[in-house]
Order: C-alpha cells, then structure tokens, then sequence
C-alpha cells in the first residue's frame, strides 16, 4: 500500500480530526468484496457457459426457427398408366392450405376450423402431431379446397391480424371412378407416427404422403416425387428478407402395369353385386391383366386426409371391402386342385390316362365313407371322364394311390403353399399340407383320410385366387410358369420350371378341355372359336355330411364357387381365375371367367390389324391412348 | 492544487480499459442499428463519450475534499432537480424520468443523483469516524438515501431507484455493521420484500413472475428474455461475426443497442468475446477497488467503494437479465449502452476515482 500522509490543512472544509483516520480498518472488508465480484463474475459467465457452450445447438435451431421460414412445395405424384398406355390414376390441380405455426395464437383455431370446415379437435390433434417438427416448416391442413374456404384463406393471410394461413397449389390424386381397380392400385395417405417409427419408414418425413397399399405403396419409391422447399429469411415481423433457397418439386415418374384396363373393366362388371375375386395372367410371361375383388372401397375418400365416418363405414364392414380377395383370401380350391392332382398321379405313375375307378357315388376309405358329390355315381371313370364330371371318386382314389407328399411335391414346383412373388403387398400364402408340416405345426401324424381328402381339394390345402391362376396357368404351359408381376421389371424375371412329360400334360389339359367343350361341368364357359379349358370348383365351407342333414345353410356360408379357365388348349395365352364366394357351384364362375377372355380374344382379332401402326407409333405418343 | 497533478499520476489502466469498452460499445451500437431508426445512434455515443471524458476530467481536478464539503448543497440540488421532473419532466414509456435541456437532450437526473448519492454516503460515514456504525446513524443513512431513491422509484424507475442501494450496503459494510444489526436488518428486509410485493405496479410483478417462467408469456415480457437468450446461445463459441447476427440484425432482440446490448455482442462475438470482454469489466472493477485501497482516507475509500459497488450491481443486473439469471430491469451495461446520461454519469464517478488517485500522495 502507498503511504498514508496526512494534510490536515488541505481539508479545511472537514473536521481534521476525521482525516486521521486512515483506511487500514476497512482492509479485510475490501478484500471480501473483491471476493464478492469474483463470485458476480462467475455467476454470470456460468449463465453465458450454459447458453453459448452447453447448449448452443438449441439457441442455433431456435434462431434459425427464428428466421428461416419455409414453405413446401408439394411433388406431384407419377400416374399409373394401363399397358395400351390409358390414364388410370392422374392427379388433378386443387389447393391446399398450409398454416405456419409460429405466428399460431391458440385461439385462433376455432375460427381456422370454422373458415375451413374442419373440425377444432381434429386440427388441435394434428397441430400435437407436429410438435417435434420445427416451427418454422409450415403444415398442410386441408386439401382439395372449396372456393368458399380459398376466400376464407385470401382474406385471412394478414400476419398481423392472424396467424399465417397460405394457399398451396397442389396437384392431388385422382382414383378411378366405380371403385376401379381400387385394390391392385391402392391408395395413398399421410404417413402416421407408428409407421415413421419402424424402419422401412424412416426415409419419409412427418407430413409426407405416401402409398399405403397396393402399387401406390408397392411402387412409392417410383411414384412418389421429391417435395421441394422455399426457404426464407423474415425478420421479427415476418417479413420476408431474402430468399435463401429453393428447391423445385420433382414429380414422380409414370408407372405402367401390365392391366389391360378392357379386360380389367369386363372383369370388374362380371363380379358386380357379389363377393369374390377374377384374376387373369398372361400364361406366357405372368402378366396380371386384370385383378378385381370384390367389394371394394372407393379410394378417393382416401386421397385426402379421410373423415372418420368413411373410415369406419369401410372398416367395420363385415364384408372387409379394404381385403383384396385375389391375392389375401384363403379358401380350399375345391376341384379346381384336381388337375394338380392327376398331373402328379401321372407322372408318378400311379395312374395313367387309361386308369378307370369305379365312382358308386362314395368309396371307402380308413374307415370312412368318401362321397362323391353325384350321388348316384359316376359308374366307372377314367382320367378324362373324371375331370370332365369332376367326379371325386376318381381324385380320392388317385391320391390315395400315391400319397400327400407326391402332391406336395409338385404342388410346391405349381407355386402353391408359398407367396407367388406378385408385385403387392401383404399377399396371402394359401396352405399347401404335406405330412411333415401337419407334424410340426399340428404334432399329429398325417392320416391317410386326410390325403383322401386333399384329392378333391378339400382338408388342410388352400390357396388364394392368384395362386390358383399361377398353378393352372403352370400346367398348361407344361410346367413353366413365371412370377405373376402388375409392373414389367426385366431384372426381377422369375422363371418357375417343372420337369413334366408333355404326354403327361396333354392329358391333363384334354381333361380340361373336356370340362368346357365335351359335356362337362364347365359347358358354360364355352367361347366359339376358341378351345377353352377349364376346371370348376366348389369348395365346400360345410362337409356333405351337413348338407346331406338338410340343414339350411346361411348365406354366407354357402359353397365358394371357383372357376379357373385358360385358352387356347395349345400353347396358352391366358389363364382365368375367378372365386364367388358363396356362389354355391362353380358352374356360376365359370361366366366370369368366359367373359374376361371373349374380351381377350375379341381384342386380339381386332388388334391384328391395327399392329403395324402400333409398331410404327414413335415412343411417347400415345396416339391409341383411349381416356 | 493542482501542481502536483502530473499525466503519471492519472490511472491509465482504468482509462484505457473505459475507453476500450466505449470503444466496443459504439462498434456493437454500429452493428446492432444498421438500418434500423437508430442508425445513427454510434457517432452519438461517440460524442456522449468525449462528453464524458471532458466531464471526468473536470471532476478529477476539483479535489473531492471541496466536492464532499458541498455535499448539503448536491443532496438538496438533486431532490429539488429530482421533484422538478414530477413537473417539467417529459414523459417516454409512461415514465417521467427526464429533464429537457434546449438542443433536444434529456438528462436523466436519476443517473447524476448516484454521483451525489456516493458523495454523501462517504462524508456521512466519514464523519462518523467510527468502525461500527451505531443503529441510530444507521437509520439517518437509510433515511438519506431512501428519500431520492423513493422519488425515482415514483418516477416510476424501479430499476434505477434500486442502483443507489449498493452505494449504501456496501458504505455501510465496510463502516462496520455490528452483527446484531445485521440480524435485525436482515429480518426486516425478509419481512419488507414479501410485503412489497403489493406496493409493485402491476407491469413489475408481471416482470419478476415472467422472470421466474419466461415462457408464461413469450411474445410479451418473456419474450425479451428469451430472445434474448437466443440471441447469447445462437452466438456460441466464436460467434456469428460482426454484423451477422440473425437475432440482432432481424430485430428478434428488443433493443440491442441499449439495455440488451451485451447480447448482441454475445451474439457476434460468442462465448470468447464474452470471456474478453468481462473480463475488461473485471480488470476495470479491480482497478477501482486498487484505488480504494491505496486512497489516503476513509472517505476516499469510501467515494471508490461505493462507485464500484454501484457498477458491480449494474453489470449484474444487466448482464445477469440478458442471460436471463435476472428479471428485466431497465438498467443499462455502463460504457457500452448506447445512451447520454448514464455515458456522463459513469465518466463522472470514473472523474471521482482519479480524483482519489491524484491525491493519493498528499502531505
């Protein structure tokens, strides 16, 4: 410390006795406030440590909520187009109204949900939905606006007034009228929280819209464009300062299939007012021309953010119209197995095309009587009088004689018992039983009744309608068949063979013809000109024993009738599956099936003609295309 | 008197560093109000400053002995100037906080009344001489520096009003507070702040309510406070650079050139910056305590005490609001808020300190 001196003559305006004093009294007291000011000083770097270093990351992100506004800028989605090239999915131009939720005041809503029709809870839970997305990205919270609710958006866009509402102009998907195709397309809908949780899902952000069943979600990746962005700067007013980006929207890219949409439309009318499926591939390359279930649900209620109430009327309908019965529906294919299992007793050599049975309308078996759905008998049969008449004795007997796993074996190759590959998802597997899958997921041995039984179609196997097209286009085709596909894609060309002697085949497919053309159960299905074949089916939900009782039996508990066709008798080009559920006998599919292909053929004759234009038509004009 | 006054005897240390903070202050004030009302705002505190300086100057060649002789004079000066702005006084905020002088500048005599409030802390416990303080003298002192302070409160200026406690608490802490004092005083301060809970205006209870939950109400009082934050943690380590700072320069931060300065030069200059130039302010403040420490009598002590403390408690609580450990108080970041009066009393109590220095050598 310097020294203290003191002039007491200097500080004549004060009592001198006061300067005296000198300032050592007060030197600990001094030392604990510079203590003091350390401790100031650390307390608020402490504060500073904590904003600027601990937690920087959430300053940034909020200053950048702060200044970046951005905008979407929805991508079109591609169409769907048929195989000739027609439109079936196009999008139309609508607007959409996105609310940017920084400016949001809580109780601006219930006029937003007024001026827009909707409703104040549904928007209130989906701003909550949001909440883990910045502020600063706007939301899309109606589509598909009426003129009165775009005035209600131009009036209302005040930022200083109200909360930032903006029009979006949009192009928004456009399903076919009548339910069209609804189940091989699908439908498209905003990604929900559980699927942004799983994996496969990861790739899309909150908001998006993407395909949730059918080729709308089996092709998303093609169809679905990449939104672009607007981004912004704005100051504290909202203002906008500068444009920082911008990013254009690339619309998805068109999709083909392989429908062709006469046979689809003819299929579609065969099926209208009942219950069941039509699926018609091209026997040669496994090209799904038509694929119909039924009922169906019209996917334009989907398109847009769907209203609960048709949600739950399409939901809670016992028919399950969202099922597509082509490819889900499991059921015992009846006697359209049959030729399954006479190809499999040929070439394992337990009959041949001159093998007879004896058919006294039932044949015992194990104890058991088998009956035959002639009650009083088909006499004596052969292979080709068997399949004609369906007769069941025959296919009883034949598959005792060589056993389950001989059908299993070439069930298998056939494609049954397994996912056809088909390009949909959530495709059903059918149950093709073999004795060692009844010992593992049923711990019992496999009986010999119950082979008796698989002969005729009935017991443990079913399949679903496009396994069954798959497996009779197969056989016809001498055992080759291809994985059936709605989109062409030449690296996932799936060749199935099946080693068969073509004696082997013919007779089972003169079996077939003789179904349709030589007095059998299929004489509906006869179509002048062409040599169709065919197999009825009718697959039984009750035993005969049941319906022997007399018992009524309700609707929806009749016999499904099957009915699975293909034409020409040499080399094929078409194969018909067609199930009517609760259609009682498959002579009454047999119609359906009849139908899709006299539309096949018919086009075909006329087609002729016209195939040098076609061929001479440069790529991309669709000078055919018939919308 | 003034023979011996030499150049050397000047605190250099503490001049450089108050004008290097100036110096700062005007660069933040430039880039805070780039085209903004304010833009002009930096070459005023330039003149504000050179003010300052020529004011400082002045003080520190009126020895303090003379000045505290006249404290009766100041003291009843500043209560007749302070009971003048309930009358003449121009009213901003809905506050009457200043006076018109001609040329269109406002004095803020609340800001001057601290110079005059230091002065008559230090020759009333001078004069005391003692190194305990009696309760009755006590009391006096409360008495003295409560009465200009309740009239600033009623102007109404809490935050202000509150600067001149410090002067007091730390003068009488350092005169020696018997413990019992202590006690008592401390008793009756728990019991006064709940009481005064109700004698707050309603928007200073929505401030120390929203300082406690600023996301009660965001785009009101909290949302100062915590764009204010933003702004600070946005800054990060380095900071966004001079004129970059998205916060500032898109006006989210409410006046960045006055009470919010710091956070925008948080903002600019990050975590470092902020290192640099607390640190400034520490040096600055230890400079004043050196010069408390090596004064040639109590009262000299006394004077540099009681400007430090009141610095100490400026720099706490604005810093302390923009990094939201304090409510919101209207009080500026002496040497960079953008603002005359508080430029021209600062200088004044800097004019003070090197009043002391200068006659630390005296015979």
């Amino acid at each position: 410390m310097a020294p203290h001196l003191h002039d007491p003559t200097q500080h004549e305006k004060l009592d001198p006795a006061v300067l005296r004093d000198d300032t050592t009294f007060a030197a600990g007291r001094i030392a604990f406030f510079q203590y003091v000011i350390v401790a100031v000083f650390l307390f608020i770097l402490a504060g500073f440590w904590n904003l600027q270093v601990q937690e920087n990351e959430i300053y940034t992100e909020a200053a950048d909520r702060n200044r970046i506004k951005s905008t979407p800028m929805l991508a079109a989605r591609g169409k769907i187009l048929d195989r000739e090239g027609r439109v079936i999915v196009d999008n139309h131009s609508s607007f959409s109204v996105i609310l940017s939720r920084e400016n949001l005041k809580e109780e601006h809503l219930p006029a937003i949900a007024a001026g827009l029709n909707l409703d104040v809870e549904d928007l209130a839970g989906r701003l909550r939905r949001w909440k883990s997305v910045p502020k600063y990205r706007a939301i899309v919270v109606k589509e598909e606006l009426t003129p009165a609710e775009i005035s209600f958006v131009e009036s209302h866009n005040d930022p200083d007034t109200f909360p930032e509402l903006e029009l979006a102009h949009v192009q928004h998907r456009m399903y076919p009228k009548d339910n069209l195709l609804a189940h091989v397309i699908g439908y498209v809908g905003e990604v929900t929280e559980n699927e942004l949780d799983q994996p496969e899902f990861a790739k899309y952000n909150q908001g998006d819209v993407i395909g949730k069943a059918g080729i709308e979600r089996q092709y998303n990746d093609v169809l679905m464009g990449t939104d672009g962005e607007r981004q912004s700067v704005v100051d504290s007013k909202g203002n906008e300062r500068e444009l920082i980006g911008y990013k254009d929207a690339i619309p998805g890219r068109s999709l083909q299939l392989t429908i062709d949409l006469d046979l689809q439309i003819v299929a579609e009318m065969t099926l209208e007012g009942r219950k069941g499926a039509v699926v018609a591939l091209d026997v040669r390359t496994g090209e799904v021309l038509a694929m119909v279930s039924r009922p169906a649900y019209d996917a334009n209620k989907f398109a847009g953010r769907i209203r609960r109430k048709d949600w739950d009327e399409i939901v809670l309908n016992p028919d399950k119209p969202m099922f597509n019965r082509a490819i889900q529906s499991n059921f015992s294919p009846g006697s359209t197995f049959k030729p399954l299992v006479a190809l499999a007793g040929l070439e394992s050599g337990v009959i041949d095309d001159q093998t007879t049975f004896q058919c006294n309308g039932g044949i015992p078996f194990y104890g058991r009587y088998f009956r035959c759905h002639a009650r009083s008998g088909h006499g004596r049969v052969n292979l080709q009088r068997a399949m004609a008449q369906s007769c069941d004795v025959f296919f009883y007997s034949a598959a005792n004689l060589m056993g389950i796993d001989k059908i299993y074996e070439y069930g298998e190759q056939l494609g049954l018992g397994r996912e056809t590959g088909i390009d949909l998802p959530f495709e059903g597997k059918g149950l093709l039983p073999s004795s060692q899958w009844k010992a593992r997921t049923l711990r019992q041995k496999w009986m010999g009744g119950d082979t008796v039984n698989v002969g005729i179609g009935q017991g443990y196997v079913n399949v679903t309608p496009i396994q069954l097209a798959v497996m009779i286009g197969g056989i016809a085709n001498g055992g080759m068949w291809s994985r059936p596909h709605l989109v062409t894609d030449p690296n996932k060309r799936e060749l199935h063979k099946l080693q068969v002697n073509p004696a082997n085949v013919g007779s089972v497919v003169y079996g077939m013809y003789s179904v349709v053309n030589l007095g059998g159960t299929g004489g509906v299905a006869r179509l002048p000109g062409i040599e169709v074949c065919g197999k009825t089916g009718t697959a039984q939900l009750y035993g005969y024993d049941v319906r022997a009782k007399g018992a009524t039996v309700a609707k929806d508990l009749r016999d499904n009738a099957w009915f699975v066709g293909f034409a020409p008798r040499t080399n094929p080009e078409i194969v018909v599956a067609a199930l009517f559920e609760n259609g009682e006998h498959g002579n009454l599919a047999g119609p359906m099936v009849r139908d899709v292909m006299k539309i096949y053929f018919d086009k075909k004759a006329r087609n002729v003609s016209r195939v040098p234009t076609l061929a001479l038509a440069p790529l991309g004009q669709k000078g055919f295309a018939v919308n | 008197m003034a023979s011996y006054r030499t150049l050397r005897d000047i605190d250099w240390a503490l001049l450089l560093l108050s004008l290097f903070l100036c110096g700062l202050g005007v660069l933040q004030i430039y880039s805070a109000t780039q085209g903004t009302k304010w833009h002009n705002a930096w070459w005023k505190q330039v003149v504000w400053v050179l003010l300052g300086l020529l004011l400082m100057w002045l003080i520190s060649s009126i020895d303090y002995h003379t000045l505290l002789g006249q404290v009766p004079l100041l003291y009843a000066g500043i209560l007749i100037l302070l009971l003048l702005t309930f009358v003449v006084g121009t009213k901003v905020f809905g506050a009457r906080r200043w006076i018109a002088l001609p040329g269109g500048v406002l004095l803020q005599v609340s800001e001057f009344a601290k110079i005059v409030i230091v002065l008559m802390v230090a020759r009333f416990l001078t004069e005391l001489k003692t190194d305990a303080l009696h309760w009755r003298d006590l009391l006096k002192l409360i008495g003295l520096v409560g009465l200009p302070m309740s009239l600033v409160m009623k102007q109404p200026d809490l935050g202000t009003s509150l600067t001149y406690l410090p002067i007091l608490a730390t003068g009488i802490f350092l005169a020696g507070l018997r413990w019992q004092y202590a006690l008592i005083l401390g008793i009756v301060v728990a019991v006064l702040i709940p009481s005064s809970w109700f004698l707050l205006k309603d928007y200073q209870k929505s401030r120390i309510e929203t300082f406690l939950d600023p996301s009660r109400d965001p785009k009101g009082e909290g949302y100062q406070v915590i764009q204010s934050k933003i702004a600070i943690g946005n800054g990060g380590m380095w900071g966004k650079g001079v004129t970059q700072g998205t916060q500032t320069r898109l006006q989210f931060l409410p006046v960045p050139h006055t009470d919010f300065i710091f956070s925008a030069f948080a903002e600019e200059h990050g975590f470092v910056g902020v290192v640099v130039v607390l640190g400034l302010y520490f040096l600055l403040l230890m400079q004043i305590v050196q010069n408390a420490q090596t004064s040639p009598d109590r009262a000299g002590m006394y004077i540099c005490m009681g400007i430090c403390s009141l610095l100490l408690f400026h720099l706490l609580v604005n810093v302390g609001m923009v990094v939201g450990r304090m409510p919101v108080t209207g009080i500026p970041l002496p040497f960079m808020s953008s603002g005359g009066s508080g430029m021209l009393s600062v200088f004044m109590m800097l004019g003070l300190v090197h009043n002391v220095r200068l006659r630390r050598f005296v015979n």
